[in-house]
């Protein structure tokens, strides 16, 4: 296999001393390969924003190996890193208008201007802002300013594109349209591109993989498929996925032949031993503590289960949110039919053990996830 | 209810010409006094009704003032050539100085920065008469006294602090992303500086620069002690019309007016800048 794009090495950012300050980036490593894209996501504070500057090379990296591009990055300047940013605050250049902003680095290189003048024409075009192209930055909205920024560092031939937080400003069906677009860009231009954000469905829609960052340590590193499916520990089958995962603590026991899992307030879900593939039942009792975690999407009303009081029944236009007392908490279920539930109905519900996650309740990394071993 | 607001217009009219005669009304009375002889100002009552009369004027452009006790030779040209060379200069270099040193205090961080910071600031705290003995002697051991470049080197302890801490304040209002998407499309740091970080400061350098020549112009103690009558500026030059036959105070208000005016007209034309670099900034979210 060639060599990645990107190589972080156990790459550790501190504000302040070393080993003292605060540790905003733990021990991060990853690659990415050329082509992909690649979402940092994590609410704000992660040190997805503090990972990415320390890429292009506006943060000092305390510790660890940053590889671009078959070189070793960490210590040189950004100018001679050959990275194109897009930055959340847009940060254009207040003197010169939209046109000459976006295309700045290209003038610089002095390329041609017929070239240059085509090039802009297109990442305009595809960006929605050929109207705003000869008005001044301070004379636009923010979601212009935004694209403007975003086109400006599109427009470039780097060896990574980093775009933080590209689309926070823009009204949601632009957003919708402009994701699609983007996405197209980047590929059909081979570009490698790392995109800083904490909306989960953009990481979703644009991203080739998903690096789900929270306390500064990467968390998970995957498709948004395996993500969702396969989530690494607690924190991201929480984080990721909307309305957020059930999560319950329980205890595993086998008795009578049958697997119990005991949730708080008396709640048992009994299955059958053959439900679980022998590895991951030998596991399951193995930890006895556990949290057990259920989509709501998966959870189904049925004849027979364990039951449940409505406390909240939402129809969304396309889909009901019904939350429910269940185990000591409450339980979230989603449906696509209009439910005819009061508040205070009472409901029995159903968890397939293939729809099963379970964690360690002292680490939190995951057990299980259905008949699948986790890890 | 179209009472209250009529009312207000005239409390606020009322205001606005109180605050106007209080400030304006001694720079008016000084342009009055300054084409009067000295028998018409020391008219008991004062009358605004006389024959205007430019002989102060004339007596400061040609240099030979008239007194009851003879001609008298005064040389307040060369004060207002010296001030606005002084001036001039103190704040060029000033600026040369400090602008930079104000860009490495806003974006750098290194050890001690805030205290060297801080102990050029400390320059403006102590009054000038403590540091002018020391500096005198200093000054005649090295030559330094009654020269030019004496001069505008103490002047730097004026001129620099002010540049330093009102220009750093304006560097650090800019985005750092800004000058970090300039160098990240293949500028270096010097590139940066020159063509990012100083022409968004711009107006915060003009204003700094202006305050600093003020008061540059308006000191009077270090050149008092420092230079000699060819060397000093008009603020010292001023007090040649305190003479041995009385005080002249026609001289004395031409010579204030001809003193204030190249100011006057700094400060009337960089407000207007001023209020523009302030709004139109770089800063809009």
């Amino acid at each position: 296999m060639s060599e990645a794009m990107l190589r972080l090495d156990a790459v550790d950012k501190f504000y302040g001393p070393i080993d003292e300050g605060v540790h905003a980036v733990r021990a991060v490593s990853m690659t990415v390969e050329k082509g992909e894209i690649i979402a940092l996501l994590g609410s704000s504070g992660c040190g997805k924003t503090s990972t990415l500057r320390m890429v292009a090379g506006f943060e000092a990296v305390s510790r660890g190996r940053i590889h671009l591009a078959g070189r070793e990055v960490q210590s040189l300047a950004p100018v001679r890193r050959n990275v194109a940013m897009a930055f959340e605050g847009y940060s254009l250049y207040p003197t010169v208008s939209v046109r000459d902003n976006i295309a700045f680095a290209l003038k610089a290189a002095r390329l041609a201007e017929a070239e240059v003048a085509r090039r802009v024409g297109a990442v305009a075009e595809m960006l929605e802002i050929t109207d705003i192209l000869d008005r001044f930055p301070h004379s636009i909205s923010g979601g212009q300013q935004q694209r403007a920024s975003l086109a400006r560092a599109l427009i470039r031939k780097a060896d990574l594109h980093l775009l933080d937080e590209p689309m926070g400003q823009l009204e949601p069906q632009l957003r919708t349209l402009l994701r699609g677009r983007i996405k197209h860009f980047i590929k059909e231009r081979g570009l490698t591109a790392i995109l800083v954000t904490h909306d989960q469905t953009e990481a979703n829609a644009l991203a080739d993989r998903i690096a789900v960052m929270e306390g500064g340590v990467l968390q998970q590193y995957a498709s948004p498929a395996e993500i969702k499916e396969r989530p690494a520990n607690l924190f991201t089958g929480t984080f990721v996925g909307e309305p957020p995962m059930n999560v319950f603590p329980a205890s595993v026991a086998e008795a009578g032949g049958r697997l119990h899992i005991d949730l708080q307030g008396g709640l048992d879900l009994v299955y059958d031993l053959a439900d679980f593939a022998a590895p991951v039942r030998e596991r399951m009792l193995a930890a006895r503590d556990v949290v057990i975690g259920v989509r709501p999407h998966a959870v189904r009303r049925a004849a027979t289960g364990a039951p449940a009081t409505v406390v909240a029944n939402q129809w969304l236009g396309d889909q009901s949110h019904i939350a429910a007392r269940f185990a000591g908490g409450a339980i979230v279920l989603v449906e696509h039919d209009r439910a005819a539930l009061a508040e205070g109905a009472p409901i029995t519900v159903a968890i397939r053990p293939e729809d099963l996650h379970l964690f360690d309740a002292a680490t939190g990394q995951a057990i299980s996830h259905g008949q699948a071993l986790a890890g | 209810m179209h009472a209250t607001p009529t009312i207000e217009r005239i409390l606020r009219g009322t205001a606005i010409a109180l605050v106007c005669l209080f400030f304006m009304f001694p720079i008016a009375w000084i342009m009055l006094m300054s084409i009067q002889t000295n028998e018409t100002i020391l008219r008991v009552p004062p009358s605004v009704v006389f024959a205007p009369t430019f002989e102060n004027y004339q007596a400061l452009i040609t240099g030979k003032l008239e007194t009851a006790a003879g001609t008298l030779e005064i040389n307040f040209m060369r004060n207002l050539w010296n001030s606005l060379l002084l001036s001039t200069s103190s704040v060029a270099l000033g600026l040369v100085l400090g602008v930079p040193a104000a860009y490495a205090f806003a974006r750098l961080k290194f050890r001690g920065s805030e205290d060297i910071a801080f102990t050029l600031l400390s320059f403006r705290f102590a009054p000038p008469l403590l540091v002018l003995l020391p500096l005198t002697i200093y000054f005649q051991q090295l030559g330094l006294a009654n020269t030019y470049g004496g001069l505008i080197w103490v002047y730097q302890l004026i001129v620099l602090p002010l540049i330093l801490w009102i220009v750093r304040g304006y560097f650090e209002d800019i985005p750092a992303d800004i000058e970090y998407a300039y160098r990240i499309a293949g500028h270096g740091f010097w590139a940066t500086f020159r063509r990012i970080a100083l022409p968004l400061a711009g107006p915060g350098i003009a204003a700094a620069g202006l305050l600093a020549f003020i008061f540059a112009w308006n000191n009077f103690v270090f050149a008092l002690v420092l230079a000699s009558a060819d060397k000093q500026p008009v603020t010292v030059g001023a007090l040649a019309f305190v003479t041995a036959s009385g005080i002249q105070y026609g001289q004395v208000a031409a010579g204030i007016v001809l003193s204030i005016a190249p100011t006057f007209a700094l400060a009337l034309y960089a407000q207007r800048y001023l209020v523009e670099g302030l709004s139109l900034g770089a800063v809009k979210g």
